[in-house]
């Protein structure tokens, strides 16, 4: 079984955003980049398919500049057996990466190809599905599990007041949702192990697509709270406040 | 409560510039396990005096004991300072749960591999490595803490090997080790020449390890006396290439050196739970971090922990390069412990009442800090080594 994950690299979650003078893009200095989170469950699916498997390859692939080849070591030290580097600038409109993604995946023979359910930096979530139609290949969106056998996946997916239960033949793309699995760390043995693993660096150009980022602002600052009183005599002013105001009751 | 928000380090001049891609991976991986594994624990194992056993095999699979020691023997095989980042990070958690890690890295597994023979180190090294065998260092005893070469201990040789008899006490590990390295006199008591090291079993009959009770630091951690009455020993259990006072010592060196870093992770966790603290704690209307006295508080934190930072880092770079010399690594231990201490005081003391508490993390690291400050040779004596080095002249 060959399984492809298709990784991005995300400012870490608890890094601070500064948005650079240009005004659409954020500015990177100082901020730690990690893979995105939803992908880490998307590479511990790979290599929990393949160990239980008992055998396969898996290969992390990812788009972007001379930077992403270190999220990728990442992938690599927590296991994955090998990168291939697609060296170009990704493009705002997502159609325009998947169809770069699509491109090096087609006929390169992969049974599974994974993606996180979104990246957590633009929250696209748009990718993997754009993926699975542009290779017209089968597609399990924000998958919670993920079984294969004898050459067809039954996934589960939560859905609004249930569990949605799915199947379909392989290949197949499935994007990957928090629940899954539990991420495993990489081993000091892994992290040395990394530098040695092959990783293929091939120049891409995404298309310019037909999406631009007109502006990024931060989100405003959380007004500062308000004390209505003390004790049970805020009580009624509280209830109103909560009835008319925060309309939450 | 403030210490719980996400931890994520304390780096105030950029050192992180400073490290390679695999050095940050490695810190990053040992914090992300403190967090997710040690964190939630540590607390209620502190009260209860109860080392966190059930992640041994955990840290081991990670790869977290020996790992400076080549991969031939089921190692990691990182750099030196890679292996500082990792006590650092580990001492981040706690002091006991870094000094189990120290032990079993460099006071067990650095003696086989320095000292011991092809046989041994192919025998214990990936055992020792995997946390399917538990090692601890027995130099220290009752009456020779500071002065190790007055021990008592003795190992006489026999006809088909060993016996060894004496009394060690303020053994890491040691009640729960399935193996210890002993450090006795073969020779005449007053010949620190003879002293060798021993791989001991702790099945060998002969063999007791008890904890000592009553310990107000280091409480996540075992701390035990160890009994050595007529145990007798293999030809084969010596170390063939350790001999004299200095094999020993050069153990507490490597430990030394994972200490000096250890205590850059505590002051770190403290220095970081009196800085969220300080700006949420609200007090005559206004955050306690917006008064001058708690301000100052923190600017000397931060500036201890950045030197301590930087020191370690370059101690660690002269190791790789086989220059930390042990006057160098007491200069570190010496002065990061110190001041470890210093900003875990500090920090409790920002914390009011609430400092006072196990949710809070200063005052556990403080308690901790005091062990780590008298042990592996005690502040005092490496203002002597140092003093030894300045002048030439021996004050000990």
């Amino acid at each position: 079984m060959k399984i492809a994950v298709c990784l991005r690299r995300v400012p870490d979650t608890t890094a601070k955003i500064v948005i650079a003078g240009s005004g659409t893009v954020i500015d990177e200095t100082g901020v730690k980049f990690v893979p995105n989170p939803y992908d880490e469950y998307a590479i511990e699916a790979a290599l929990s398919l393949k160990e239980k498997a008992g055998g396969g390859e898996t290969v992390v692939v990812a788009l972007g500049g001379d930077a992403v080849q270190e999220t990728m070591r990442t992938a690599l030290a927590m296991g994955i057996d090998r990168g291939v580097h697609l060296h170009g600038t990704p493009s705002p409109d997502g159609l325009e990466n998947a169809r770069v993604l699509a491109e090096h995946l087609r006929g390169a023979g992969y049974d599974v190809m994974l993606f996180g359910k979104f990246a957590v930096d633009d929250c696209g979530q748009q990718t993997g599905a754009m993926v699975a139609e542009l290779l017209e290949l089968p597609c399990a969106t924000a998958v919670t599990k993920l079984d294969i056998a004898a050459g067809r996946a039954t996934v589960e997916r939560e859905v609004e007041g249930g569990i949605e239960q799915a199947a379909c033949a392989l290949p197949a793309v499935f994007t990957c949702d928090k629940g899954l699995n539990n991420p495993r760390l990489p081993s000091l043995k892994g992290i040395m192990a990394a530098k040695k693993k092959p990783l293929e660096v091939t120049p891409v150009a995404p298309g310019a697509g037909s999406v631009t980022v007109a502006a990024l602002a931060l989100p405003p600052e959380r007004a500062a709270g308000r004390i209505v009183g003390e004790g049970a005599a805020a009580v009624p002013a509280l209830m109103q406040l909560l009835t008319t105001e925060a309309k939450v009751i | 409560m403030a210490g719980s928000a996400e931890y994520t380090g304390v780096d105030f001049y950029d050192v992180d510039g400073l490290l390679s891609e695999e050095e940050r991976a490695v810190r990053d991986t040992v914090r992300s396990w403190v967090d997710e594994q040690l964190m939630p624990v540590i607390g209620e194992c502190y009260i209860e005096g109860r080392f966190p056993r059930q992640l041994i095999p955990g840290m081991a699979e990670l790869g977290l004991f020996g790992a400076n020691l080549p991969e031939e023997y089921g190692c990691a095989g990182l750099n030196n300072v890679a292996y500082g980042l990792i006590m650092q990070e580990l001492e981040r958690g706690d002091s006991g749960i870094r000094s189990f890690a120290s032990v079993q890295g460099a006071l067990v597994m650095y003696p086989i591999f320095t000292f011991g023979s092809d046989e041994q180190k192919k025998h214990w090294l990936p055992r020792l490595a995997a946390g399917t065998d538990i090692g601890c260092f027995g130099l220290t005893e009752p009456d020779f803490g500071s002065n190790p070469g007055g021990m008592i201990t003795t190992a006489r040789e026999t006809a088909d090997g060993w016996l060894l008899n004496g009394v060690k006490m303020w053994i890491t590990n040691g009640s729960q080790a399935t193996v210890a390295i002993i450090w006795a006199k073969t020779g005449d008591i007053n010949d620190v020449n003879s002293i060798r090291g021993f791989i001991v079993p702790a099945s060998t009959p002969g063999y007791t390890g008890k904890d000592q009770k009553g310990k107000l630091s280091l409480r996540a951690s075992d701390t035990s006396e160890i009994h050595l009455q007529d145990v007798h020993l293999p030809k084969n259990a010596i170390l063939p290439k350790s001999g004299g006072i200095k094999s020993p010592l050069m153990c507490l060196t490597q430990a030394r050196y994972g200490i000096a870093w250890g205590a850059v992770g505590a002051a770190m966790a403290c220095y970081d739970e009196a800085r969220r603290y300080a700006i949420s704690r609200i007090m005559f209307g206004k955050p306690i971090g917006q008064t001058q006295i708690q301000q100052q508080r923190l600017a000397d934190m931060l500036t201890e922990v950045t030197k301590a930072q930087l020191l370690v880092l370059q101690l660690g770079r002269l190791k790789d390069q086989g220059k930390a010399t042990p006057a160098r690594v007491s200069l570190a231990k010496r002065n990061n412990v110190s001041a470890a201490c210093d900003i875990a005081r500090e920090a409790r003391r920002l914390l009011g009442a609430n400092g006072i508490l196990v949710e809070y993390h200063s005052m556990r690291h403080l308690a901790n800090l005091e062990s780590v400050y008298t042990y592996e040779g005690t502040h005092d004596m490496h203002s002597l080594i140092l003093g030894q080095e300045i002048t030439g002249l021996g004050a000990f």
